[in-house]
């Protein structure tokens, strides 16, 4: 199987300007500079079939041609690498061990969409990714491939790296469009979109970190190359980060498409101590959790929507048969209480409630009709809110419950705390 | 102009309207918290939810804009079951202190909950505690966070309005907490508007806190007479229980609504500007300190207004009439000391000087009607030279109208005029230190007792309504005036501001084809 995002991963300085040219670096974006319509590099993303890889799957290049071309308005392309989502951890080995793959693909994009500034949004906690990327920047500018008239063309673009604050919502991409303007992490009402309105008023594309490192092998290799690595209408492959009761926990760069029996068993080494699996969660703790039955399912993203999950951030969280399910919920619960950002009411009010509620379930403290109101709370909150944030909320909690309901039933008739 | 059907009803609105406003043009009223027309959206209590056909999610109405065909219910099962459900996140935190709440009574979490709540409460679990509660702000509101539901109403108006940027909304979720800014005070001209705003009681009004429950007010329509830009106001007094606050009737100002004049606020100078209604008046006439009726009053002033008069001496008559009065006030002075009598030297523009002013409602001219007196009483000679008669004893009688002229002349000044002139006459609301030097006090009403019309900077004439009897034997200016021209034996024959009203519109220009119902409660622009 061919790698494309990871290519680099396991060489050594797999991070420095020296390595990355060594390997073709930087040719595409040349390519596209010097060979390339803008349009021409949109519609090869187009046939790609690339997908936002942050979570939503949106197809890229559709994205992209959203931008209005006629606006007087600068553009800009803002590379979201807040990855709070828990269970992810992949665009952190992107920044920091291939960070020019993205300083590439940022050129291109900016080509594509007519921006002369990009912006990356780094994680708050991701310090040496940080550094990383900052050094591949400065790396980059010296050699002219940033700044003005990139690699000899007419074209000028400036990147800067600004670091989160540590709020999972600044990971909603309205919300990063206003921690970036200096106010706080609020999502915006939408519509309008970013594409129209989006960083200080002006159009904006805002892609993940592996989408924007996606780019470069695109322009290189061609889209057909690319799409026919994965599947029907998702091309190229995804990195997976495997995290929970195996034995080889990591990150994974799988064609999209790989079943999760394959990624867990195969590629992950299997569950810890040959225990039986009990429960998966595929995609980030947003994705509702999956169990053992349903793990024959293609890791893509309609494969997944058509079971009732998602395919969100790759992130798959295993838990073996010694897992307590009501304890799992209830610090995906706590993540959700802790993170909301408080701006609209049902999830500021619902998600500590709903936290509080499964709380006193786990203690053994809870009332018979507990169970009852808690489904209740979690299900009046996602879709009445302003972000997806609500949405995950209802979904994750609620799909802890539906599936395992037996458990928090149990916990609220022996009534005891089991630690 | 799109169509659109809410409820079953069609309505034809402009392109940009949103649902809640569509929904307001036929009368109905979505539930809301944090949608204020005045302010821009924030959609975030989402209590505004309706179900808008074709759209998988409910939509907040605050916020979507109607379509050609749009078909909207505000009412369906799926929607009651939401609006209940935010309205249950919204209490969950929300302490129960209803028993002890100034808001009480004009709650919309207390009127949402009886009207779409009424639930069982589902909470096991202690509330969260905030840190501040009844914590003053500034001069004027006190802030108790617990009880807020953090709609950003005020938040947004001191960004948009007064931009001031005072609030701000700190912490995440439910720990979220509405505060000032560090080291800030709440303390702009404005302050006093975000507890109208504030849809719970998070923010009240210090001046008015635990002084009257709101079912005990009395509203009445009014303008406030604090400076010449007129906002509209309400005067809310307390009919039913006249033995808490030392018998005070007002128990506070809002703001009424107006698009051409103040919009939804007044400013914190007019606001609090109401104590004078019920505090040092003057409730009977007095002639050198001792307290005699009005017969008797009447008798005075007569016989020295009729002295003059057959001895043909009317310009040793000096009126300094006031810019406070209203227009019908006005009127009559004229008609009295200018056509009846003649040769009164009168005047109303004294010398005062100007007050606080600001971009936005406040003006530095603090009278409510000199735009009316310019019209009405136009000006024959100056204030100065008036008093500067009456100084020398070259005028026998003085009558003054409402101004303390030892503060705007100086105390030499008001001596010599209450030691040369023959009969120095104050008809006035409120006791002042010209009243020590005053040989006939005549008690007159103030502007939340009396009905009339004020002229506004901007040509506006606009009424006000009598909210409740005057207090003592204090009478409308008009009404004296009146009774002197009778006395006179040269009788005016008004029997109410209305009909003076009708005699102004009948022959001073800019006022014709005016009336009463013409001005409505919104005011009109005097023509040019």
């Amino acid at each position: 199987m061919e790698k494309v995002v990871s290519r680099h991963f396991d060489q050594e300085n797999s991070h420095s300007f020296i390595n990355y040219l060594k390997d073709n670096g930087y040719r595409a974006a040349r390519k596209a500079l010097t060979q390339m319509t803008p349009a021409s590099v949109i519609d090869e993303v187009k046939k790609s079939n690339l997908r936002g890889l942050g979570g939503a799957g949106f197809p890229t290049g559709v994205k992209w041609s959203f931008i209005p071309q006629a606006s007087p308005k600068p553009k800009y392309l803002v590379v979201n690498g807040d990855e709070g989502e828990p269970g992810t951890f992949k665009d952190k080995y992107i920044l920091q061990q291939d960070p020019h793959a993205l300083i590439e693909g940022i050129i291109i994009t900016c080509y594509a969409i007519g921006s002369h500034k990009a912006y990356v949004y780094v994680r708050g906690e991701y310090e040496k990714p940080l550094q990383a990327l900052l050094t591949a920047v400065e790396e980059a500018y010296k050699a002219g491939f940033l700044g003005q008239a990139v690699m000899g063309s007419e074209f000028d673009i400036d990147v800067v790296v600004h670091q989160g604050a540590g709020a999972y919502i600044c990971g909603e991409e309205t919300a990063l469009l206003e921690s970036l303007e200096g106010k706080k992490g609020f999502p915006r009402l939408k519509p309008p979109f970013p594409a129209v309105v989006g960083l200080f008023g002006c159009p904006t594309v805002i892609n993940n970190v592996e989408t924007i490192a996606c780019v470069a092998p695109i322009i290189n290799k061609g889209a057909e190359w690319f799409a026919k690595l994965g599947c029907e209408k998702n091309g190229g492959n995804r990195l997976f980060c495997v995290s929970g009761h195996v034995h080889k926990p990591g990150v994974y760069e799988l064609p999209n498409g790989t079943t999760l029996r394959a990624i867990i068993y195969e590629h992950a080494g299997g569950v810890l101590n040959g225990n039986k699996l009990k429960a998966v969660i595929p995609g980030g703790i947003s994705a509702p959790i999956l169990t053992p039955d349903q793990i024959d399912v293609k890791m893509d993203f309609d494969s997944l929507k058509a079971i009732g999950t998602m395919a969100g951030s790759g992130g798959i969280i295993v838990m073996d048969e010694t897992t307590d399910m009501v304890w799992a919920a209830m610090i995906a619960a706590r993540f959700y209480a802790n993170e909301s950002c408080g701006q609209c009411s049902p999830c500021r009010e619902g998600s500590g409630w709903a936290y509080r509620n499964i709380k006193r379930i786990y203690e053994g403290t809870a009332r018979p009709y507990d169970l009852k109101n808690l489904a209740g709370i979690v299900n009046n909150i996602g879709g009445n809110t302003i972000c997806p944030f609500g949405d995950a909320l209802t979904m994750c909690v609620g799909s802890y419950i539906s599936k395992f309901r037996s458990e928090f039933e149990n916990k609220i008739k022996e009534r005891v705390c089991p630690i | 102009m799109p169509n659109l059907t809410i409820d079953g009803q069609q309505v034809d609105v402009p392109v940009g309207t949103t649902i809640i406003q569509a929904a307001r043009k036929l009368g109905i009223s979505i539930p809301h918290y944090c949608y204020h027309p005045a302010l821009p959206v924030a959609g975030n209590c989402r209590i505004c939810l309706v179900e808008v056909e074709k759209q998988p999610k409910l939509q907040i109405s605050c916020y979507t804009p109607v379509a050609e065909g749009m078909i909207v219910r505000t009412n369906s099962p799926k929607v009651l079951e939401a609006r209940q459900n935010v309205l249950e996140f919204l209490l969950v935190n929300h302490p129960l202190d209803c028993p002890v709440c100034d808001q009480a009574g004009e709650c919309k979490l207390q009127d949402y909950y009886m009207k779409h709540g009424l639930y069982d409460s589902r909470l096991a679990d202690v509330k969260i505690k905030k840190e501040k509660k009844a914590f003053a702000i500034g001069r004027t509101v006190m802030l108790d966070q617990e009880r807020c539901i953090l709609c950003t109403r005020c938040v947004r108006f001191t960004e948009n309005i007064t931009k001031t940027h005072e609030f701000g909304v700190f912490n995440r979720g439910d720990h979220s907490q509405l505060d000032l800014y560090p080291g800030r005070k709440l303390d702009n001209n404005y302050s006093g508007n975000v507890v109208d705003i504030c849809p719970v009681g998070a923010l009240t009004d210090r001046d008015f806190r635990f002084k009257c429950r709101v079912w005990y007010l009395e509203k009445t329509k009014s303008v406030c007479p604090g400076c010449s830009q007129g906002c509209n106001i309400t005067v809310e007094w307390d009919k039913m229980r006249p033995h808490i606050q030392k018998q005070a009737r007002v128990m506070r100002l809002k703001p009424r609504f107006n698009s051409e004049v103040n919009d939804y606020w007044i400013c914190d100078k007019g606001r609090y500007n109401y104590h004078f209604i019920d505090e040092n008046r003057i409730v009977h006439p007095q002639f050198n300190k001792e307290s005699i009726s009005w017969e008797q009053a009447m008798d005075i002033l007569a016989g020295a207004v009729n002295s003059l008069k057959i001895s043909k001496r009317m310009n040793r008559i000096g009126v300094l009439a006031s810019a406070q009065l209203t227009n019908e006030d006005l009127f009559v002075i004229k008609k009295l000391f200018k056509d009846t009598l003649g040769g009164a030297l009168v005047d109303f523009r004294v010398p005062e000087k100007p007050g606080e002013s600001d971009e936005f409602l406040m003006k530095a001219d603090k009278n409510p009607n000199t735009a009316g007196a310019e019209i009405i009483l136009g000006s024959d000679t100056k204030p100065q030279q008036i008093v500067q008669k009456a100084r020398q004893g070259e005028i026998d009688l003085l009558y003054v109208f409402g101004h303390d002229l030892s503060q705007l002349f100086g105390k030499e000044a008001i001596y010599q005029i209450s030691k040369n002139v023959k009969l120095f006459v104050f008809q006035g609301s409120n006791v002042n230190n010209t009243c020590n030097y005053a040989h006939l006090i005549l008690p007159s009403q103030v502007y939340a007792e009396k009905e009339g019309t004020f002229t506004n900077c901007q040509s506006r004439v606009q009424r006000i309504w009598p909210a409740f009897q005057p207090l003592g034997e204090a009478r409308a200016d008009w009404e004296i005036l009146s009774l002197l021209s009778e006395r006179l034996g040269s009788a005016l024959n008004f029997k109410d501001p209305r009909s003076i009203f009708n005699e102004i519109a009948a022959t001073i220009a800019p006022f014709a084809e005016l009336t009463y119902e013409k001005i409505g409660d919104k005011g009109t622009t005097l023509a040019k």
